[in-house]
């Protein structure tokens, strides 16, 4: 501990001191502030975990059981603090483990820095063990990469990787470093990365954009809001609350978007897209200006785009140029930080209420709520549904916690039912749909914000696609609380068997273990619940555990998500049953 | 949407691994690139891509969006043909002995506007730089007696309209 302030001290003085590239590596994320990092030891990437036990009390490594696990558990830490995560592993396979969590990474722009060990320089390109050409791999899925070759270079390419990684639209960053660059010696001098002069961050704000937007929003008597997962990032959810609350404006969230303005404000319409909820999916063809915030027009937000919102006119607020025009035509692009250009539109917004068009919003909630909600939270028959157990939750929690979900039908209910309190309190893989995500993710988050309450929500086939991180719990002793919401079925493929391949089940049934024996395998207090009567009880307990906590609530085999709008068809024609 | 040629102008660091990633937003689209030229530029240590493609301009711009977001890229425009100037090279390898055994092909060289950039006692070189339905002609004409070898360079183009390049570079470093 000593030396690691000597020479922190020694390089803010601008002096420089020789050390291994592997030392330079663990420097780099010290002076980045990094005290957390998930990875996974190997061949090429030892000389830098040899560091790692030199400066353990500085920088805390997390030994995750599988590379992915490591790369899920780094977004989930990320999008919890809004902190860049940080992944390590070594070449050829230990690289590859990592792709599918940097894809999430990418397409749910969350900031990550992943180091990959790489053989020797001198063997590049001769398929020596463990080589694998991992810049190619990465390329189509990282804001950034690049493979380091000499000590020398490690300060300053460290150093772009944190600011491309955070800045603008965050991404993940993959820096790919030769055995022999981590042996080699590199003068040690750290300087913070500002600027890349061929990077545009942030476009810049045009006033011209902010009046037209204002204009049509103040001339507009349907206006309706999209909100996404930009609010959270661009920390704009307090800028946004105003906007809304002076406009008047029913707005309604992407998946990503949820938690940013919470779930009981009047104006939360709930969330759109193909198992949103019935009113906002409704509505978007019924508005005069459509008003999207920093979202993307994910085609499982608009479903058919030829009829998707074509009676309204349409503002994109965004901070990615790409993004305009892509899916969905606007009339006004107003680019930059969700943040200031919503600071710069407020002052020029009347005040307004649409009383008769929040009516709509409500009569329609009442239909659904009638014909899908009301049942699934109290069912006459039948066994538990995923509802019930999301209601109990929220009761339990009062909406503080942080909710990791996987992907499929559980990942779907506890989207739409889930409230939320706080900002950053619903995270799960969006954009890519992983699988396997929730686990691992839960770990992140309940390091990134161990003064949350963290519960991940699974269902039983994305459990088993990580299911060795019950291990890392177990290591790291970390107190999450985890709920698989069993129905032996992978139950979003078996419901579009059952909706559109005529009940044909091909693999979608599961042979499940004793999921309860394993988690008491690995230490974690465990229970399973089937019976309606035991729900809230077990609920409560597992939050009151102060320890990390195994839930398995058996559901109803063969429940459906609805509302659902079918492929291809459009977001007014969603269907209740 | 019609499609159309498109020569699309990027300029970027001079970095390894940056034609991958450019290739790479293509091929996710499924656009096929039908010539890619990679240069130094007018700006020191700053690369240009010149790359022709045959889409529609919607696809265009959205391509143009995704190349301009890759950090390394410091600028990309697309042009139709009638805003720029573009023209290729081809070489052909031609058995000397043709010159004098076919008459013909003296007057096909001479009227090509090409240049016969070497001469062995096996074998001549000629060369021809023009659009691409000059060389597809020259080719015509000479494949009748026989080429040894053909090679067509990627389109190079320079655009009508002004770039300002170094005006970007000079305003992201302030």
């Amino acid at each position: 501990m000593e030396t690691i302030t000597k020479t922190k001290q020694e390089v803010s003085k601008g002096t420089t001191v020789k050390i291994s590239g592997a030392e330079a590596m663990v420097r780099c994320l010290l002076e980045e502030g990094v005290d957390l990092i998930y990875g996974y030891p190997g061949g090429a990437i030892m000389p830098v975990y040899d560091e790692f036990y030199k400066y353990k009390d500085a920088l805390h490594h997390v030994l995750t059981r599988h590379e992915q696990g490591a790369v899920h558990a780094a977004q989930g830490y990320a999008r919890v603090s809004g902190k860049v995560g940080v992944a390590i592993a070594t070449s050829g396979p230990g690289a590859t483990n990592l792709i599918t969590g940097i894809a999430d990474a990418q397409i749910d722009s969350t900031p990550l820095v992943c180091v990959t060990g790489q053989v020797g320089s001198h063997l590049l390109g001769s398929d020596a063990f463990q080589e694998t050409d991992i810049i190619s791999i990465s390329t189509p899925v990282t804001k950034w990469n690049y493979q380091i070759t000499k000590a020398s270079e490690i300060p300053e390419t460290m150093a772009k990787a944190f600011y491309i990684a955070k800045s603008g639209r965050p991404g993940p960053v993959l820096i790919d470093i030769t055995k022999d660059a981590q042996f080699g010696e590199v003068d040690f001098a750290y300087k913070k990365c500002e600027k890349v002069r061929s990077y545009t961050p942030v476009p810049e704000m045009d006033k011209a954009e902010i009046a037209a937007a204002a204009s049509l929003i103040n001339k507009a008597s349907k206006p309706f809001i999209v909100w996404g997962q930009g609010l959270t990032i661009g920390n704009a959810e307090e800028e946004f609350k105003a906007f809304i609350e002076k406009s008047g404006i029913p707005s309604a969230s992407t998946l990503l978007g949820l938690s940013a303005l919470s779930s009981d404000h009047e104006l939360h319409m709930g969330m759109v897209g193909m198992h949103g909820n019935y009113a906002p999916n409704k509505l978007t063809n019924e508005c005069d200006l459509l008003i999207a915030v920093g979202m993307r027009f994910d085609d499982r937000v608009t479903g058919k785009l030829e009829a998707y919102a074509k009676q309204a006119k349409i503002i994109h607020f965004e901070i990615d140029p790409a993004e305009v025009d892509k899916n969905v035509k606007t009339d006004v692009a107003v680019l930059g930080n969700v943040k200031d250009t919503l600071s710069a539109i407020l002052p020029l917004i009347d005040k307004k209420e649409h009383t008769a068009w929040l009516k709509e919003f409500r009569d329609l909630y009442d239909i659904e709520f009638k014909e899908v909600i009301d049942e699934q939270f109290h069912p006459k028959s039948g066994g538990l549904t995923m509802a019930e157990t999301i209601e109990s939750i929220n009761k339990v929690t009062k909406g503080e916690a942080v909710i990791v979900s996987d992907v499929g039908q559980h990942q779907m209910i506890a989207s739409r039912y889930c409230k939320f309190n706080k900002t950053r309190s619903k995270i799960t893989s969006g954009g890519l749909g992983t699988m396997g995500f929730a686990l691992p993710a839960a770990i992140g988050a309940k390091m990134g914000a161990p003064e949350r309450e963290v519960v991940a929500v699974i269902g039983d086939g994305g459990f088993q696609m990580n299911i060795q991180e019950l291990g890392t719990v177990l290591q790291t002793k970390a107190p999450v609380k985890i709920v698989v919401l069993n129905n032996q079925f992978l139950g979003m493929v078996r419901q579009w068997q059952e909706l559109f391949f005529d009940g044909r089940y091909a693999s979608t049934e599961m042979t499940n273990p004793d999921f309860v024996m394993i988690a008491q395998g690995y230490g974690i207090k465990s229970r399973k619940i089937s019976e309606r009567k035991d729900l809230n009880a077990a609920i409560e307990e597992m939050i009151a555990c102060k320890d990390s906590y195994f839930l398995e609530v058996a559901v109803e085999m063969e429940e459906n998500v609805f509302p659902m709008i079918p492929t291809g068809s459009s977001v007014s024609d969603i269907r209740l049953k | 949407m019609k499609n159309e040629k498109y020569t699309i102008s990027i300029y970027t660091e001079n970095n390894l691994g940056l034609l991958n990633r450019i290739a790479t937003i293509f091929l996710k689209r499924h656009i096929n690139i039908e010539s890619l030229t990679v240069s130094s530029s007018e700006i020191e240590n700053v690369s240009r891509f010149i790359i022709v493609v045959d889409i529609s301009e919607e696809q265009v711009k959205k391509v143009i969006g995704q190349i301009e977001k890759q950090v390394e890229v410091i600028k990309a425009y697309y042009h139709t043909n009638d805003e720029c100037i573009f023209l290729q090279s081809a070489l052909f390898k031609i058995k000397s002995s043709l010159l004098f055994e076919e008459r013909q092909i003296q007057n096909i060289i001479k009227n090509s506007n090409s240049q016969i950039v070497t001469v062995s006692p096996e074998f001549f070189v000629l060369a021809k730089s023009g659009r691409r339905e000059e060389i597809d002609k020259l080719y015509e004409e000479l494949s009748f007696y026989g080429i040894m070898q053909f090679v067509r360079s990627g389109r190079i183009s320079v655009t009508k309209d002004e770039m300002k390049i170094s005006e970007i570079l000079r305003k992201q470093l302030n």
